[in-house]
């Protein structure tokens, strides 16, 4: 039995695998990787002259026919059109074919309306109740972002390959352009989300009798889970973005990954070199230092996840900072839903936070800063947030790409001015190509990742602790990251070595046992006789009518043999059935050699000759010219045309072993 | 013994008796023994003894089959002891056989009280208070005590084979002839036998195979050879030399600890002509066998040693250096030599032997820092010194460790990997940054220098207790960076690490974690105090935000960075650094700083930014800032009332410090062992000295001194009442002014210090005319005080009688607390 694994991302922390499982087709997450939109001009929310009238570019011959669709600011060029996403491999494998689909978090469902409404999927997803919610947040956050600011112009002129490959990079290099798609609509959205069933931590889900999945903590984000998909005698871990950190939600199940055979292993820090405790510092530090200079502070984040962890932080640093009137704005079409949502998952959260709400308290405190005012919350920045809005001030806005979304409107803003600060704590995009397009750039840029998922150190502890045959993880994992070579602790270390894969590569999961659950039926059981072999292993013989149906296994009792007479009917009955021939008793034990030659020599047989050989003895009967080969699992008896001695020498054979 | 207590000690003695009484408290039962001691030492045992006969019944009590308690059977043991140091006293408990009773085998020696460690600890201790003089030893011969202490040496308390070993040593040094005896034979046989005993029973030791045996032999040895260094040490060293160095030969070398404190003993005795008897030979053998780890403390106590062969402290200082000559090797860029410490380090001598685990390899560097941390301001430090390896060294270390560094080779990498994100490295190797500053290196290391501590303070990953090393660290290389002759101001590139600098201060006077920006209060404090005069880094400070932000921590909400911002600005305000503060608030600047620090004087709920205010006003008023010299009186007399209210007693002793400082400002004659203090601008009082005590009388300052005096808190009275006899010594010679100590006035005055000392301080003094302050300055019996705050709080209590009752009372023998128990 083989089971193959196709990678169909090749970002390791928005993977989607595909893994083929006791004739289960799962899919593994659904990551979709939005650095694709690096590449493309913003999407500014009121008409930007400097984006406006950026030069388009042109070949180096001078030929400027991509002038409309390529445009150059500070030296990079940019794709001026509607920002695309990569999507996952759709040729590697049929995805109408997958069963079912497993969401470890909300920022690994993002490609979801793309796999359910164009694939021909007609499976179930699986996925926890915050998961879906505030997955439903980040992709509604989305569609708004685009949709809001609709642009005119398509750009496809550049993804010819002929042409791509004469402009400058990152353009040359990206991957699979013509393959790159527009953003999902909220239609495709609901639609996609009504697929989902929801499940719970620790929930058997049985798919289709043969394969059981389980969601557990992972201890990364609200509701986010490692799946354990596992048979009767094969074990899978699926474990992606899990932290051991102590933040919001509830911690990490480890110890019901033990006994694995296999562990998958994706979704692991961004950053390893930065340790998210430092980050929060300096993302409090340069906060503080640049409003208590007068300036803004710009946060270009998610609507959800470490935004709760930096107000809670804030939180607590804000009075001791003496930073009490400095109004922070979350402004996201998705800010008041998040704030809220938050705070009804109790069940999700980590202890201290569940405690709380039986006080009865909220659990995050930015309840309290929503309360005094310290903190505001906005749809967009028209409408009410321009009549409050007052400086300094700290905004928390997306999207984290810098591409669109109310961000890109506070960077045209406040980028004039070094007094004001850009602090990036989302990892997921460098900030370097991030902030590409506004260059240049007066405003103090500041690179605080905040990336909570397991560094190498805890993988390695991880390891030691769950112990699993084998692990699988991308190739990213299985080296230190090129700008760090010398860095051999930035890798995954076990034995036996890491199995890696890449995008649109196909991987054969190592499974050793090949064993399949049988029931057995009461009555059937009942007529069973052990006897015991040797002390503590008995043996029975049974037989039975092997029933499989769903993939599950069962004995039944063999059917009564036909009756010799009746009727029609019944004759047609018996010949459904198989023949049930009368069986041989099965034969156990050794043949003691010594006590076997007395034994012949007892009923007449002289001239006995014993050799031995690599697997036993042969017992050579010279006058009978006759060979007995006495074996470890047979004895053959070969002799010329003699029935009946042989008879007579099968019978003595006989009287050493037992029957049953 | 005075009276008193011969009445009370027979009841004791019938209590420590009385299996039935139990004494709770064994600290009593030290106290009574420190006591005998006591006594012990000032007369004779035998006059005790004859004096108080239920000492002796209590000690034959002990002898009675019974169920006494370990406690009070060790006490007696040592009781017993302590009282047969003297001679003539050990011959009259002898007559009674009262000693062989106690410490031989029809003692507890072999009864069921043995088992106790108590017991057997006792019993060491009262042989070893015995031991004074030769009829002890017969004794100890006759009683066969040499023989147990040996096998006590192996017992399971740690503090019983301890003090056995000690014995041993006492008895060693006992039974050998002192200094004037001549050396003695090498010839066993001319040995006083009880030494010849025990030198047998160290020698078959040192030949035994198990290792703790040989560690109690080597320990007693060392513990030999650190406290008697008469003339036979040296023959018993040539004698056990060669067992020693017999250790070697053994691979792994045993008690490897132990040896290296005996041979460092040995080395250190002023008895032993080391040159002679083969030492040096044995120390450089010892320095190639043993281990790095091992290795390392003695290179140490060799290179600390003052008189030593050069060779031999080249070999020491190579190993010691081995640790950090390997880290160099394993992180050169070249794979070739690495060109630094040439020669310190083998082609055997890997980094493989550093690297065999995370915890070792950090153990190791950790130690070897520490090390030469120690050796660096030691005169006898090698020579020349390795400065710019060693600086290399620790700034490779500090890459590692913070993961900057890039090293190529596969060690390298491997090393990187152990040593990234270690705290304790980070710390160690800082400090010994900090301690190489005093001496110079190539400019291109001290840039890295400059480069790394940077790194360090920039770093987010940089734990408080680094950073603050990290602070201190770069402190000391700015002091140590080359100054123009005859200015003082930092070098140029000094100055360009400063505008580096600053910002990083900035955002970590920022730090949500209130031990850093403490710590970055406490090095600005330090860069103020040492350049705050000089142009270059008064320009860079002013141009940053920096004196703003100190101003605003003046309101942090954590007490201990308060009270460092309160230090920082005081000391900023001081060299005129502060930045007026903008808003309606804050009208005026520097005056609006006396205000706060005012402000947070007396309200502050915690007592150390209310002490820093102390303090910084002190030094003002020293240093005649110019906001306090604009109105001296007024500052003082605020500044003191409310002083005198405060709760904490370190502030009001900080108040009477600022009271001393305008004493001698206003009476001229300013304290000339104070190396800090400035000429005061105050001139010096040239009127009769009635006009010079006015200025006191109006700012109050008697009435806080006088307060003072019966305050609750001694320090607090001590240091007023040292003031106060300053003040009367001052006045005393110049006996110009009249008095008036019959004046209602000053019977008033008395009479209202009287109910102070009483108690009641409810009554102000009101208005003090400088006649009536001098009549009651004489009147004061301030000597007498002086004599009773010396004393500690408890000598009332600490009284021979007052123990005696108080352990009778315990057990219920005085009564009166009978109706308690229940």
């Amino acid at each position: 039995m083989s089971s193959p694994e196709y990678c169909l991302s090749g970002h390791p922390t928005l993977p989607c695998n595909v893994l083929k499982f006791k004739s289960t087709t799962i899919m593994l997450d659904c990551g979709l990787d939005m650095t694709s939109t690096l590449n493309f001009l913003p999407l500014p929310l009121v008409q930007s002259p400097r984006l406006s009238n950026l030069p388009g570019w042109s070949l180096k011959d001078g030929n400027a026919f991509l002038d409309k669709e390529l445009k150059e600011c500070s030296g990079h060029v940019f794709v001026d059109s509607v920002p695309e996403f990569c999507l996952p491999e759709t040729e590697l494998i049929d995805l109408s074919t997958v069963d079912v689909i497993l969401i470890s978090n909300y920022h690994c469902m993002m490609a979801l309306p793309y796999i359910t409404e164009h694939t021909g999927f007609s499976g179930t997803v699986y996925a926890t109740e915050p998961t879906v919610q505030i997955g439903r947040l980040l992709m509604e956050e989305l569609v708004n972002f685009i949709e809001r600011v609709p642009k005119a112009q398509s750009a496809s002129l550049w993804k010819n390959k002929d042409i791509q490959r004469l402009l400058p990079s990152p353009l040359k290099d990206a991957v699979e352009v013509s393959t790159w798609r527009r953003c999902y609509t909220m239609q495709e959205v609901n639609s996609a989300l009504s697929k989902i069933q929801l499940v719970g931590y620790s929930q058997k889900i049985e798919l289709f009798g043969a394969v059981q999945v389980t969601p557990l903590s992972s201890g990364y984000a609200l509701g986010s889970s490692n799946w354990i998909i596992q048979s009767h005698y094969e074990k899978v871990s699926y474990v992606s973005g899990s932290s051991l950190l102590t933040t919001h939600p509830q911690p990490m199940d480890q110890a019901s990954l033990k006994n694995s055979d296999v562990l998958i292993l994706t979704g692991l820090t961004q950053i390893p070199t930065a340790n998210p405790d430092g980050m929060v510092g300096e993302f409090c530090s340069n906060l503080a230092l640049t409003v208590r200079n007068g300036g803004n502070v710009l946060v270009p984040c998610y609507p959800s996840g470490v935004i709760y962890d930096l107000l809670e932080c804030l939180y607590q640093y804000i009075d001791s900072a003496g930073l009490s009137n400095i109004p922070f704005y979350f402004i996201s079409p998705v800010a008041n839903s998040s704030l809220e949502f938050s705070q009804i998952f109790a069940e999700w959260l980590c202890h201290n936070k569940q405690t709380k709400v039986y006080l009865p308290e909220p659990p995050f405190p930015h309840a309290e800063l929503i309360q005094t005012n310290k903190l505001k919350h906005y749809p967009s920045l028209h409408g009410d947030f321009s009549s409050d809005f007052r400086q300094p001030c700290v905004v928390f806005t997306g999207h984290p790409s810098l591409r669109f979304g109310d961000v890109v409107h506070f960077m045209e803003l406040w980028g004039k001015s070094s007094l004001n600060t850009v602090i990036f704590t989302e990892p997921d995009f460098s900030y370097l190509e991030a902030l590409a397009p506004y260059q240049p750039l007066a405003m103090k840029c500041i690179y605080c990742p905040i990336d909570t998922r397991l560094n190498f150190i805890q993988v390695s502890k991880l390891l030691k602790e769950v112990q699993p045959l084998h692990v699988v993880c991308p190739e990213q994992y299985t080296q230190p990251p090129p700008a760090q070579s010398h860095r051999m602790d930035l890798m995954i270390d076990c034995q036996p070595p890491a199995m890696s894969y890449r995008r649109a590569e196909v991987l054969a999961l190592p499974f050793k046992r090949r064993y399949e659950k049988i029931e057995i039926m009461p009555e059937l059981a009942d007529a069973l006789v052990p006897m015991e072999i040797k002390p503590g292993i008995s043996l029975a013989t049974v037989s039975a009518v092997l029933h499989t149906k769903d993939n599950k296994h069962v004995l039944q009792p063999p059917p009564r043999p036909a009756q010799p007479t009746g009727g029609k009917k019944r004759k047609r009955a018996s010949e459904d059935i198989p023949d049930c021939k009368v069986l041989k008793p099965l034969l156990s034990g050794s043949i003691p050699v010594e006590q076997f030659v007395q034994t012949l020599e007892k009923h007449g047989f002289s001239d006995i000759k014993v050799e031995d050989t690599a697997k036993g003895h042969i017992v050579l009967l010279q006058e009978a010219e006759t060979l007995i080969q006495i074996e470890e699992d047979s004895t053959h008896i070969i002799c010329d045309n003699d029935e009946m001695l042989r008879v007579r020498l099968r019978d003595l054979v006989l009287k050493f072993l037992q029957k049953f | 013994m005075d009276p008193e207590c011969s009445q009370l000690l027979p009841a004791l003695c019938a209590v420590l008796a009385d299996p039935r009484q139990p004494m709770a408290d064994d600290t009593c039962l030290e106290k009574l023994l420190d006591w005998f001691k006591t006594i012990t030492e000032a007369g004779s045992s035998l006059l005790l003894l004859q004096g108080n006969p239920c000492l002796v019944e209590l000690l034959c009590h002990m002898l009675k089959p019974q169920d006494l308690s370990s406690r009070v059977l060790a006490f007696s043991l040592r009781l017993a002891g302590v009282l047969a140091a003297q001679e003539d006293c050990f011959q009259y408990l002898q007559q009674g056989e009262l000693l062989p009773k106690l410490f031989g085998e029809a003692g507890p020696l072999g009864g069921a009280a043995w088992t106790s460690p108590t017991v057997r600890s006792g019993w060491i201790q009262g042989l070893r208070s015995l031991a004074q003089h030769p009829s002890a030893l017969h004794f100890l011969a006759d009683c066969g005590a040499v023989d147990t202490i040996f096998s006590l040496q192996e017992d399971s308390s740690l503090f019983v084979a301890s003090a056995a070993g000690q014995l041993l040593v006492h008895i060693l040094g006992l039974s050998m002839p002192g200094p004037a005896g001549g050396p003695p034979s090498l010839q066993a046989g001319d040995w006083p036998a009880c030494a010849q005993k025990i030198v047998g029973h160290i020698e078959e030791s040192l030949r035994a195979t198990a290792t703790p045996q040989i560690t109690q032999a080597l320990n007693v040895l060392t513990t030999t050879f650190g406290h008697c260094h008469d003339p036979w040490t040296q023959v018993l060293w040539v004698r056990l030399s060669p067992l020693v160095a017999g250790l070697l030969e053994k691979d792994p070398v045993p008690a490897a600890h132990s040896l290296v404190d005996l041979l460092l003993s040995v080395a250190r005795s002023p008895g032993l002509s080391s040159s002679s008897c083969g030492l040096w030979e044995t120390l450089a053998r010892t320095l190639s066998h043993l281990s790095p780890t091992q290795a390392g403390p003695l290179a140490l106590g060799i290179l600390k040693l003052q008189d030593c062969p050069q060779a031999l402290r080249a070999q020491a200082f190579a190993v010691l250096l081995q640790p950090l000559a390997c880290v160099l090797k394993a992180t050169a860029q070249d794979p070739g030599p690495s060109g630094v410490l040439d020669g310190i380090v083998g082609d055997s001598m890997t980094a493989d032997m550093l690297l065999p685990s995370k915890a070792a390899c950090v153990g190791l560097l950790c130690r070897t820092l520490a090390h030469l941390e120690l050796l660096l301001p030691l005169p006898q430090r090698p020579c020349p010194w390795p400065q710019a390896p060693l600086l290399g060294a620790a700034v490779t270390l500090l890459q590692l460790c913070g993961g900057s560094a890039r090293p190529t080779s596969d060690a390298g990498r491997h090393l990187c990997g152990l040593l990234l994100g270690c705290v304790r490295v980070q710390r160690a190797a800082l400090d010994f940054l900090g301690t190489l500053s005093e001496g110079t290196g190539p400019r291109e290391l001290v840039t890295q220098v400059f480069a790394v501590l940077l790194e360090y303070l920039r770093s987010p990953d940089s734990s408080p207790t680094v950073l603050k090393k990290a602070f201190q660290a770069t402190f000391r290389w700015l002091l140590s960076s080359p100054k123009t002759p005859g200015c003082w101001d930092l070098d140029p590139h000094a100055l360009l690490f400063l505008r580096d600098l600053l910002p990083v201060l900035q955002k970590r006077l920022c730090s949500p974690c209130w031990e850093v920006r403490d710590s970055g209060l406490e090095f600005l404090t330090q860069m103020t105090r040492h350049w705050g005069g000089q142009a270059g880094f008064r320009h860079a400070l002013l141009a940053s935000e920096v004196p703003k932000l100190t101003e605003q921590l003046l309101r942090d909400p954590e007490s201990y960075v308060r009270a460092s911002a309160v230090t920082a600005m005081g000391q900023l305000s001081s060299q005129g650094l502060c930045v007026p503060a903008a808003g309606p608030e804050h009208p005026g600047g520097q005056q609006s700083l006396l205000a706060e620090l005012l402000h947070i004087l007396s309200t502050d709920s915690e007592g150390f930014p209310r002490r820093a205010v102390m303090q910084v006003f002190t030094q003002w008023l020293r240093d005649s800032h110019a906001d306090v010299a604009g109105d001296t009186e007024q500052f003082v007399a605020g500044v003191l009332q409310v002083a005198s209210q405060d709760l904490d007693w370190e502030v009001r002793a900080q108040g009477l410090e600022l009271a001393l400082v305008f004493l001698e400002q206003t009476l001229g004659q300013p304290r000339s062992h104070c190396p800090c203090a400035v000429t005061p601008a105050v001139a010096a009082p040239v009127g009769p000295l009635a006009q010079a005590l006015q200025p006191l009388c109006r700012v109050r300052l008697f009435e806080f001194a006088f307060r003072a005096l019966f305050d609750c808190d001694r320090p607090v009275a001590q240091k007023s009442c040292d003031l106060l006899l300053f003040l009367r010594a001052k006045t005393a010679s110049s006996g110009s002014l009249q008095e008036s100590r019959s004046s209602p006035h000053v019977a008033s005055v008395e009479a209202a210090l009287q109910r102070w000392q009483a108690g009641d301080q409810a009554q102000p003094l009101g208005d003090l005319e400088p006649e009536v302050v001098l009549a009651v300055l004489r009147s004061l019996d301030l000597e007498g005080l002086q004599g009773a705050l010396a004393e500690s709080s408890d000598h009332v209590e600490k009284s021979p009688q007052s123990l005696l009752q108080d352990m009778l009372a315990t057990v219920g023998v005085l009564g009166g607390n009978e109706a308690d128990c229940y």
